[in-house]
């Protein structure tokens, strides 16, 4: 009778039943939307302190009109105030700070100004002064040029670029991307794998040692060959993995859906503006409609065009993909650690291995966060194709689409070599698990490693 | 037939010697007892006979065919550190081994049920094995072992955590176990145990085989020319050619006293002088305990 389903079904059950696992697979995806709610939210609504700013200027007044108000601050043109008397007492007054001009002439000195604080000021802030001081004396020189309708002309340059970014694909059909969202995508797919694969492969150890040393072993030995009782151990925890994973999608994809239809109703309105009433109103007054629910609530319009964008993703390829990287990765990965576990005769006994296994991922994880910035680069092809940092890598690079040669040769090299790890792990573990007492090293399980049998 | 043999058994672990061509040989439906001091290699030996440890040399059999991987299958062996998981409730762990050991749910569930009620551990079903007691652990750990009914059960100091009361529970299975047909071979320094349990021994001192044989005529054997005499009230003897006096306790109103006799006399000669001396109530040879004979042996041979 084949006994490693009952195996199977033990490390699967004992996990999953676990608090710490049930928490983790319902508070995750939870924590996921909220992040992913509340961020635009938040930097949208970034109120900051309110700070009221004294202007002293020794000469024309150049900046009175330049230094507008916003929500966070307040400039206050004091004249006839000397600097130094304010200085001693620019708090008491509730000011947050003192923007100083002390050249007479800033057309010529432009450096000749500065803000004196008690705190560093924060960089938006000096940006903020910065910009409006430079417009002004830019919109003083071009003045002085006394052209003729100047305030007209400076309207007609004014521009504001976007690249909107449109993904085609073999069959010619496009649909609008963002890039932004792929990094996103990007960073989660290759971390969550970088998560994944490093927390159940460790969690194979841990098992393999508690296996090892409560002597649990030497009882199920006389019961199933050892090996079964490693790969029983593997596929038991990567169903525990494969069954958070599931659930996080359709949690997530759950939240998703509901954000969709409560949250966002307003992006309907602006669908059924685009849409419904085109016999009712011209192409001008639709544009108009549209531009008009854009205004009431722009945060809203962003968002749901960011949800747009994220929904025109490959999700299917990304998830199976996904999937397919997970089962692979954490194969090999799970492999080594059940050897290392295998090995040693206590947990503290691990730290020397765990570097050597731990580099890979590091380094594929580092790829991972730079082919964000750039995934067409030789790096990432070469780091997506080596099965040991593939997982993370690849999943790094899917989002921003990958030729199809690409990703099978990677699948293609992972399965073999997934399976050659796990072939030579089961010969480690079948002698170390039962060895107690001698000292574990590389060369002990290279030893191993070629017993025959 | 033995149902089980090894012969010249050696191991060396780097450059101390475990076992140096041991042998034993364990008939059917025996109870045998593996006995030594501490480090003598009985585990070794118990892990050898398990193929948890493969040894360097030496032959196995099993029903006179040599030791087969698979024959493990039909061994029970409860190893001296107890083997469970601690997370684990004690039921659903016990009924885990079941199955691994080929049982089906059904059947596993119906001999669990038997035996938790036979060792009056029912209450324990649901609780994790961390909360249990180490005697309550080898409880659990014991029917794990014997569950699937094996030929040959191999227990490594099965009393070692057990009161009293416990360990004489475990001794009448470890009997019952034997009538139902089961072969037990266990190693202990429980010398007491041995007495009562052990139909064969073999004692192990620093890896070789020093003793073995039935513990019956091991204890005759060395219980050559003592004998035990009680009187009825405060009686003495006096030593002459025939016997040395060893040892004289008077309690209760009776005297023991033990004599070693000189070369061969005959139990009657000493009887009839002891006639003369007092009230005899009784004249036994005396056997000696097994523990007087392992100390002997063992301190003997250092």
């Amino acid at each position: 009778m084949n006994k490693i389903p009952v195996i199977i079904k033990r490390e699967y059950l004992t996990r999953v039943r676990k608090k710490s696992f049930i928490i983790m697979t319902i508070l995750a995806p939870v924590l996921f939307a909220a992040l992913v709610i509340l961020i635009p939210f938040l930097m949208v609504s970034d109120k900051g302190d309110f700070k009221k700013i004294a202007v002293i200027e020794n000469g024309p007044g150049l900046l009175k009109n330049a230094l507008k108000d916003t929500e966070n601050e307040k400039y206050v043109y004091l004249e006839n105030t000397s600097v130094s008397d304010l200085k001693k007492n620019f708090e008491q007054a509730g000011y947050y700070g003192i923007l100083y001009i002390s050249s007479s002439d800033l057309m010529i000195v432009p450096n000749a100004i500065e803000l004196i604080s008690k705190k560093q000021p924060p960089p938006i802030l000096l940006e903020h002064i910065e910009g409006a001081v430079e417009k002004e004396i830019e919109k003083i020189k071009l003045e002085a040029l006394n052209i003729e309708n100047l305030d007209e002309i400076l309207k007609n340059i004014d521009a504001t670029v976007q690249v909107k970014t449109i993904m085609i694909d073999d069959e010619g059909a496009t649909k609008e991307t963002s890039t932004d969202i792929a990094m996103v995508l990007a960073y989660l797919g290759g971390f969550l794998m970088y998560m994944l694969v490093f927390l159940f492969g460790a969690q194979v150890m841990r098992g393999v040692i508690e296996e090892k040393t409560s002597r649990v072993v030497e009882v199920i030995v006389s019961s199933v060959k050892p090996v079964q009782l490693m790969m029983g151990k593997i596929i038991g925890i990567a169903l525990v993995g494969l069954t958070q994973f599931l659930i996080w999608v359709v949690l997530i994809a759950a939240i998703v859906t509901f954000v969709n239809t409560t949250v966002l109703k307003d992006k309907d309105m602006t669908e059924i503006v685009q849409n419904l009433p085109q016999n009712v109103m011209s192409e001008g007054q639709q544009a108009v409609a549209v531009e008009q629910v854009n205004q009431i609530s722009p945060e809203l319009a962003e968002f749901s065009k960011f949800f747009d964008n994220a929904m025109n993703q490959n999700w299917l390829l990304i998830i199976t993909s996904f999937i397919f990287y997970f089962i692979t990765g954490y194969l090999l990965y799970a492999s080594i650690f059940a050897a290392i576990g295998s090995a040693v005769d206590n947990e503290t006994e691990t730290q020397q291995f765990m570097l050597p296994v731990t580099i890979p991922i590091i380094i594929g994880l580092m790829v991972a966060v730079g082919t964000m910035t750039n995934p067409e680069s030789s790096l990432s092809f070469w780091f997506s194709i080596i099965p040991l940092t593939s997982p993370i890598v690849m999943m790094a690079r899917i989002p921003f689409g990958v030729p199809a040669w690409q990703i099978a040769v990677s699948m293609f090299l992972m399965v073999i070599t997934f399976i050659a790890f796990v072939w030579m792990a089961a010969k480690i573990y079948h002698t170390g698990i039962l060895m107690y007492g001698k000292k574990a090293s590389w060369k002990e399980m290279w030893k191993w490693l070629r017993y025959s049998g | 037939m033995p149902l089980f043999e090894a012969k010249n058994i050696s191991k060396q672990f780097a450059s101390t010697v475990a076992l140096d061509k041991v042998s034993i040989s364990v008939p059917e439906q025996c109870i045998y007892g593996l006995l030594g001091p501490n480090g003598a290699g009985k585990t070794t030996l118990l892990r050898i006979i398990n193929q948890i440890t493969g040894s360097d040399s030496g032959e196995m059999f099993l029903n006179g065919k040599k030791l087969t991987p698979d024959d493990v299958l039909g061994i029970g062996y409860l190893p001296e550190e107890r083997g469970l998981y601690k997370k684990m409730k004690v039921g659903e762990q016990a009924l885990y081994f079941a199955q691994l050991k080929g049982l089906t749910k059904v059947e596993a569930m119906k001999r669990l049920k038997y035996w938790f009620r036979k060792l009056d551990i029912v209450d324990w079903w649901g609780k994790k094995v961390e909360e249990l007691s180490k005697g309550m652990q080898q409880k659990v750990q014991f029917i794990t072992t014997v569950l699937h009914e094996p030929k040959l059960i191999i227990f490594d100091e099965p009393f070692t955590g057990f009161d009293p009361v416990n360990a004489n529970t475990i001794k009448n299975e470890i009997l019952f176990l034997r009538e139902r047909g089961a072969t037990i071979l266990f190693s202990t320094h429980n010398m007491a145990s041995v007495e009562e349990l052990c139909d064969n021994i073999t004692l192990i001192n620093k890896a070789k085989t020093i003793l073995e044989g039935r513990v019956d005529d091991i204890r005759k054997q060395w219980a050559a020319n003592e004998f035990d005499l009680v009187f009825q009230g405060n009686v003495k003897i006096e030593e002459n050619g025939m016997y040395k006096i060893l040892n004289h306790q008077y309690e209760n109103d009776l005297s023991t006293i033990r004599l070693r006799t000189a070369g061969n006399i005959e139990a009657n000669d000493i009887l009839k002088t002891a006639i003369n001396a007092g009230r005899v109530v009784s004249f036994n040879p005396a056997l000696p305990s097994m523990n007087e004979i392992f100390i002997r042996i063992v301190e003997s041979r250092n």
